[in-house]
């Protein structure tokens, strides 16, 4: 079965996490995984720039590494990443701003992208809330 | 054959981008003549609530954005009944022509939708 996953909480809140760990599971289960879209304050969950405490799980470093692992296709609102401060470098000359935080494997794009999963999908399945 | 989607809208209009959000998510299916319907439930009521004043928040006015919903193609515009009822808002003055469902209504018109959105 074919999943697209969107997800609207930033890394710091659970729904992230069970995110990525649904996400794990579609990819062990030998289903597929047509695209992961972030949108809300889960732009939030693809910044570079989170310094999760020692004690404490990384999730924003899982997901990079999960979707570089598997080669997914990560799509980052541009408009809600833009409103947040998540930039990467092209975005980041553009506004004159003074660094970027979103390096590959993160694409920006428009919400196209997000119609286009759900209809390329089986199953459109959302994250967000705590 | 070409998939729906419903999208249902949970936040008041004014204390954050959620609302505008979940809007822009229907505008831009609608662009793409995608077949898409609204669900104003709990405080996204709020948003349908008439005369409102935003330039005392310092903050746009959504219902201009809200009445571009069926230019875009997107006219299966719903309201919870019970959500309008519990903050005091009549059927009759709404900034958006919706269609009011009963909590009954609202299970069968989520299975109406290959896809549930919900912001």
């Amino acid at each position: 079965m074919k999943f697209a996953i969107a997800v609207f909480s930033p890394a710091h809140a659970p729904s992230s996490r069970r995110a990525l760990r649904f996400a794990e599971a579609v990819l062990e289960g030998g289903h597929d995984i047509t695209r992961l879209f972030f949108y809300q304050d889960g732009v939030h969950s693809a910044s570079a720039n989170i310094v999760a405490p020692q004690d404490e799980i990384d999730v924003a470093a899982q997901w990079r590494a999960f979707i570089q692992d598997h080669r997914l296709d990560a799509v980052v609102c541009i408009a809600a990443a833009l409103r947040r401060g998540v930039l990467n470098q092209e975005e980041a000359q553009r506004y004159q701003r003074p660094a970027a935080n979103l390096p590959a494997p993160w694409e920006l794009s428009g919400l196209g992208q997000l119609h286009e999963a759900a209809q390329l999908a089986d199953r459109l399945i959302c994250f967000g809330g705590d | 054959m070409a998939k729906s989607m419903l999208i249902i809208s949970r936040q008041g209009p004014w204390g954050g981008p959620a609302a505008r959000e979940a809007l822009d998510i229907a505008l831009a299916g609608g662009a793409f003549d995608l077949e898409l319907g609204m669900l104003f439930l709990d405080d996204g009521v709020l948003q349908l609530a008439i005369d409102q004043q935003p330039m005392h928040l310092e903050q746009k006015n959504l219902s201009a954005n809200l009445q571009a919903l069926p230019m875009f193609g997107v006219d299966q515009l719903f309201v919870s009944r019970s959500s309008l009822t519990r903050r005091g808002l009549g059927e009759q003055a709404l900034a958006l022509a919706v269609e009011v469902l009963d909590d009954d209504e609202l299970s069968a018109l989520l299975e109406r939708f290959d896809h549930v959105v919900t912001l």
